[in-house]
């Protein structure tokens, strides 16, 4: 118990270290201007790194939160007797999802939503971070002994008992490794969505891109690294949290 | 209490249970016998729903289990299996309290009835109320398993092979520490099992199937005795004799009027000499009464050293319990090459012994040890 709470504080010193370093505009421009001395901008001018990360973090979350409020409750649907049928469809589906290149389906969802709104990209990040999050639920739902399911109806739980009191707690690791999946994938393609205007990370990238400025490219890559490896650290924490004793 | 009419499973073309007709007495232990795949599982997850039958109709108490719902029949018989199921992320007092939750009991009472159970199962409960379930040995995890089926004291229990995981040493204890909590509780038992020597020892009566049909419901006396088929006689073994010892107690034929002698030291087994002229062996005790071994005196009347004539022994290995069954006392006699066995507590307190010749007359008497068994000779 007390390993898990200093990990906990050992990954909040790492948040508040990344929050300061990306307040320091000053520092990135002396290492990029160290790298690229004869570019004539080294950081991205349009707006603040700050500002950048909370935008990034803005369409992550967002994007996140509808994966993680559709996806968990597609994988107990398709496990439950009323879903079981279209257990088959929706593992296709969220596949096919996956295996579409995430700028094509930003493609596709511009003309229906618009562009220079997050709408698209939030509707394209969600849909494809779907898959780790639904086959992660399936399995660990999947993983659950069934002699614990026989012994928890045997005794007279109701279906809803059964889920949250017994399938839930005990598939709540393996669902928490697909959400972190999920958010690391999406804040990797979330860069992808400056294309739509939708701002974050990916800005500094694309301009940098547009421009042939390294910096700018080093910058925005540099910074959605780093927070990947903090959500990662973090999402760790957190599927230990939910880990059940035992 | 319980009883089946005409029940009937199908599954397609399978008949798993076929037209099944059953009663069992209230406080009575049936046990469900047969071949694999002769619907002894089906039958008992039928009369707590876990599968609807195809037709026929299931009595518990005076009712239909169909005019209340599943849950609430459910949490009214006391459910164990085989792989026990016990729930991984809860402790072991949280897994008891299972069904005693659900029906809302109040923290305080849970608590104390947690205490127990325990130790109704013979585990200590300030140790293992706090486990989780992979910190328990087959045997354990078996025992919390039927603590937790007991919580909500059902007046039913329904159990499917329940010690059938556990090694042979730790089913012979739990079979008997089964039969001691029954002595106390008097439930209405249906016990799912495959092995014919569990079944006569547990069982008022046994229901013997064979592909979905009940081939005879009767004592385990009358199916040893007076089997209704060739079916019959051949599931329940050759051994008939043999395994009417199941049947037995030890304290049915011990002996407590047993020599003793208190304390090994060289000067007080002298001095004890003369108590020990009787019978050949005189069984030590420590102060307590504990079984620390035992004299023989031929060798001590021969001039020997006291040192010589003493055998320590280790009480665990080398005692049965009051509540053994002759059976598997014959055989520890067997194993250990003696004549005669000593009889201890839970402790090691001496408490008697049985000797070969004891049990030669209960094999000879036949029904006469058997409690409750009714008179020999219907005609079959
Ligand atoms: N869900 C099921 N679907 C199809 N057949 C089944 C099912 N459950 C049990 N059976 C069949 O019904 C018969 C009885 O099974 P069961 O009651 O489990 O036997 P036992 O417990 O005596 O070994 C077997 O032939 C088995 O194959
Ligand atoms: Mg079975």
């Amino acid at each position: 118990m007390r390993r898990r709470w200093t990990g906990v504080a050992l990954v909040g010193a790492g948040a508040l270290v990344f929050g300061y370093v990306v307040s320091r505009e000053d520092w990135w421009s002396l290492v990029l201007r160290s790298l690229f001395p004869d570019l004539p901008v080294v950081v991205f001018p349009s707006a603040t790194l700050g500002q950048l990360v909370v935008q990034h973090l803005g369409l992550v979350l967002v994007s996140s939160a509808v994966t993680i409020a559709i996806g968990i409750p597609v994988g107990v649907w398709v496990t439950r007797p009323s879903g079981r049928d279209f257990r088959e469809l929706v593992s296709a589906t969220v596949d096919l999802g996956q295996t579409f290149p995430p700028i094509a389906v930003l493609a596709l969802m511009m003309p229906l939503f618009g562009i220079g709104t997050p709408l698209p990209a939030i509707v394209a990040l969600a849909l494809y971070g779907m898959f780790p999050v639904v086959s992660g639920t399936v399995a660990g739902l999947d993983s659950v002994p069934p002699a614990v399911l026989d012994a928890a109806r045997g005794m007279g739980m109701g279906r809803w008992q059964v889920l949250f009191r017994v399938e839930l707690p005990l598939a709540a690791r393996v669902i928490m490794a697909g959400v972190r999946t999920s958010v690391i994938i999406n804040i990797g393609t979330a860069t992808v969505a400056a294309a739509t205007g939708a701002g974050g990370l990916g800005s500094p990238i694309f301009s940098g891109i547009n421009t042939q400025n390294g910096a700018l490219v080093l910058e925005g890559a540099a910074a959605a690294a780093m927070l990947a490896v903090l959500a990662d650290s973090m999402l760790a924490r957190v599927e230990d949290l939910v880990t059940p004793a035992g | 209490m319980i009883r089946l009419e005409e029940v009937t499973k199908r599954y397609g073309e399978t008949l798993a249970v076929d037209r099944l007709s059953l009663e069992v007495g209230e406080g009575e232990v049936c046990v469900l016998i047969g071949p694999s795949g002769c619907g002894k599982t089906t039958t008992l997850r039928m009369i707590n729903r876990l599968i609807e039958p195809t037709s026929g109709r299931i009595m518990v108490g005076d009712r239909d289990i169909t005019s209340v719902t599943p849950e609430e029949l459910r949490r009214g018989l006391g459910y164990a299996i085989q792989s026990v199921g016990l729930f991984p992320h809860l402790t072991v007092a949280e897994n008891i309290v299972t069904v005693p939750k659900l029906l809302g009991w109040e923290a305080s009472r849970m608590q104390a009835r947690v205490g127990e159970l325990l130790s109704l199962v013979g585990l200590d409960a300030t140790s293992y109320r706090g486990k989780y379930p992979r910190e328990l040995s087959g045997g354990e995890a078996q025992r919390v398993g039927v603590a937790r089926a007991l919580a909500a004291d059902p007046p039913v229990l329904l159990m499917d092979e329940p010690f059938g995981a556990v090694d042979p040493l730790n089913r012979e204890r739990l079979q008997g520490e089964f039969a001691r909590i029954q002595k106390e509780l008097h439930k209405t038992v249906v016990f799912v099992t495959h092995d014919v020597d569990e079944a006569i020892r547990l069982a008022d009566r046994i229901a013997l199937m064979r592909d979905g049909r009940l081939q005879q419901y009767d004592t385990p006396e009358n199916l040893l005795d007076h089997p209704a088929s060739k079916f019959v006689h051949d599931f329940m073994g050759a051994d008939r004799a043999l395994k009417r010892l199941g049947r037995v107690r030890v304290d049915a034929v011990m002996r407590s009027e047993v020599p003793r002698i208190s304390d090994g030291s060289d000067a007080v087994a002298a001095a004890q000499r003369a108590a020990c002229t009787a019978e050949r062996f005189s069984y030590l005790v420590d102060q307590d009464g504990r079984l620390e071994g035992w004299i023989d005196c031929r060798l001590l009347d021969r001039g020997g050293s006291a040192e010589s004539a003493i055998t320590h022994v280790d009480w665990r290995a080398t005692t049965v319990r009051p509540d053994t069954s002759l059976k598997e006392a014959l055989s520890h006699m067997l194993e250990l090459g003696f004549r005669s066995i000593a009889v201890t507590d839970e402790t090691g307190r001496l408490l008697g012994d049985v000797a070969l010749a004891g049990i030669e007359t209960t094999l000879t008497e036949g029904d006469a040890y058997s409690a409750g068994g009714p008179a020999e000779g219907g005609a079959q």
